[in-house]
């Protein structure tokens, strides 16, 4: 029990991930311990996304490897890493525009039994009570703020151990920044463990436990979320004085 | 009364290419591929029932679901074979793919069953005809117009209340976020395939109750008007196809009875094209929006 208590929920080991001829990701390696959150900050095209669609299970690592609670996953696709306990929340959104909110959240539910539904329906609308005043609404009428919080509560629904949010603040404004990362901090709370991609690096900092730095395709920086928020390098970089 | 005749006449039609357009819409929808060759999955449907009818002695009934069966799977085979492995392919090879498999369907049908034409058995579903007041409809027309309804009203209550019906609409919709929830993706196309397939065997059967000669090419000339029909209707939307196929037959029938016999086919596409100039996503068909 204690052995496993060690054991790192997620752990990148030197994965090289490529876009054709395109070396996208040169070797990357990071943990993420249960109870955590882990920030993933870094310049456009740095490979933030590519990384976590790696993780995801999206893409696949061409070497290195991707152990998820001490099992090794790269390669295992996307949906079945759901099954395990992983749920990406994509950069852009990506729900499903057709379908009503409530029918959105429901296919966040695929990977559960269906009895379990309602109640984890109960639970997202606690974390995001504009969801339920819109439950019949269709996805696509929704305005940015509150497709963002679909997204996540979708990503939510399936009850993940490791949550993964790609950009959530993307073209948001600021008041509703503030509320998306309250957000994360309550779902951290309530037991899950999170992996943030943001371009919001100061946000992001704050509300992490740990970081890591990316520059095309590698980590150039990691360490605790405070000391990187004081470090000269990342303030000049990514904080803006 | 000749014009009420007409009229169901174009119904009766309207459903047999509405059900083979629900073939084609699916697969496009979910699939994002025109498969060519589902006009002739539907020859082999009522070549199997032929063979069943006619051969076998089996009843219509048992005649029809081993048809259905067959090409159930046969349409899935097909899928993952030949299209399954152009999954990263461009739409280009996908295509071409369709049609060689469509040629294929076709010679293997020339090699088993020769190419004379074969009539098919209509006494089981030409027992009686129905009247109503001066109307005179055949159980054939009936039937068929039944399907379709219980086709459409099945199909729609699927996608809308189903897991797995939903499951297709997502993977119709974002075939990587529908991985995300946990879809498996494969298997939804698959499901989309069958469906389809069996379908294409009812409207095999449908078709050659109707119009009761079977040759290898019988499934090219309805396929190609359900694929207008899927168009006119919104290709990728199931109601879509309904109305397109139904408008199809009736304008199809029209035509040919108040204009001209020989230009009937012209005709319908002469509307299909005015239709898509007005609305190029078709009748029912919704443009994409998309909100960043
Ligand atoms: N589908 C693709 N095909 C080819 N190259 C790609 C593809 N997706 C990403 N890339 C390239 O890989 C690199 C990393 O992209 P990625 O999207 O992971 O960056 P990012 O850090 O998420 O950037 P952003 O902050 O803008 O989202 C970029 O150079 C990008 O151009
Ligand atoms: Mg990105």
């Amino acid at each position: 029990m204690s052995e496993e208590k060690k054991l790192p929920l997620l752990k990148v080991r030197d994965i090289h991930v490529y876009y054709g001829a395109i070396h996208a990701i040169k070797g990357i390696s990071l943990e993420v311990n249960e109870g955590e959150i882990v920030t993933l900050i870094g310049a456009n095209g740095a490979g933030k996304s590519t990384t976590l669609n790696t993780i995801a299970g999206l893409l696949k690592p061409r070497q290195g490897g991707i152990a998820f609670a001490g099992m090794p996953v790269e390669g295992t696709g996307a949906s079945k890493m759901v099954y395990k306990g992983l749920s990406l929340c994509p950069e852009g959104r990506r729900i499903f525009q057709q379908m009503t909110v409530r029918e959105n959240l429901e296919m966040g539910a695929f990977s559960r039994p269906n009895e379990e539904t309602e109640k984890s329906m109960e639970q997202v609308y606690e974390f995001f009570p504009r969801l339920k005043e819109r439950e019949k609404q269709i996805a696509g009428t929704l305005s940015g703020g509150e497709q963002q919080m679909l997204a996540m509560g979708r990503a939510l629904m399936s009850k993940p151990r490791l949550m993964m949010l790609d950009e959530p603040s993307m073209g948001l404004a600021p008041i509703l920044v503030e509320q998306i990362f309250e957000i994360i901090r309550d779902m951290n709370a309530a037991g899950t463990t999170i992996l943030l991609v943001e371009q919001n690096a100061q946000m992001a900092l704050s509300v992490a436990n740990r970081a890591y730095v990316m520059e095309t395709g590698r980590i150039t920086m990691e360490g605790d979320a405070d000391d990187l928020m004081h470090d000269d390098n990342v303030r000049k970089a990514y904080l803006g004085s | 009364m000749i014009f009420l005749d007409h009229l169901i006449n174009g119904l009766s039609l309207g459903s047999i290419y509405a059900i083979i357009a629900l073939g084609y819409t699916m697969v496009y929808g979910i699939a994002k591929m025109l498969n060519f060759a589902h006009g002739d999955v539907i020859m082999i449907g009522a070549y199997i029932a032929f063979c069943g009818l006619q051969y076998w002695g089996i009843p219509p009934v048992l005649a029809i679901l081993l048809a259905m069966v067959f090409c159930t799977l046969l349409g899935v085979t097909i899928e993952g074979f030949a299209y399954r492995p152009l999954r990263q392919a461009t739409s280009l090879a996908v295509l071409i793919t369709a049609i060689g498999m469509s040629y294929l369907l076709q010679n293997i049908a020339l090699m088993i069953w020769g190419a004379n034409p074969k009539s098919f058995p209509t006494t089981f579903i030409n027992g009686s005809n129905i009247r109503i007041g001066q109307l005179n409809i055949s159980s054939a027309t009936l039937i068929t117009i039944v399907a379709n309804i219980v086709i459409m009203v099945t199909l729609t209550l699927f996608t809308s209340k189903a897991k797995l019906g939903k499951a297709m609409r997502c993977v119709s919709e974002d075939r990587g976020a529908a991985e995300l929830m946990g879809i498996n993706v494969n298997r939804t196309i698959s499901l989309t395939f069958a469906i389809g397939s069996a379908l294409a065997a009812v409207a095999g059967v449908l078709l050659c109750s109707s119009y009761p000669i079977l040759q290898p090419t019988t499934g090219s000339m309805p396929g190609i008007k359900a694929f207008t029909a899927a168009v006119f209707g919104g290709i990728g939307s199931i109601p879509g196809a309904m109305l397109g196929g139904i408008l199809l037959g009736v304008i199809e029938i029209f035509g040919k009875a108040y204009i001209s016999t020989e230009l009937g086919d012209a005709i319908v596409f002469a509307v299909l094209i005015i239709v898509l100039l007005v609305k190029p996503a078709g009748l029912l068909g919704k443009p994409m929006r998309e909100k960043v």
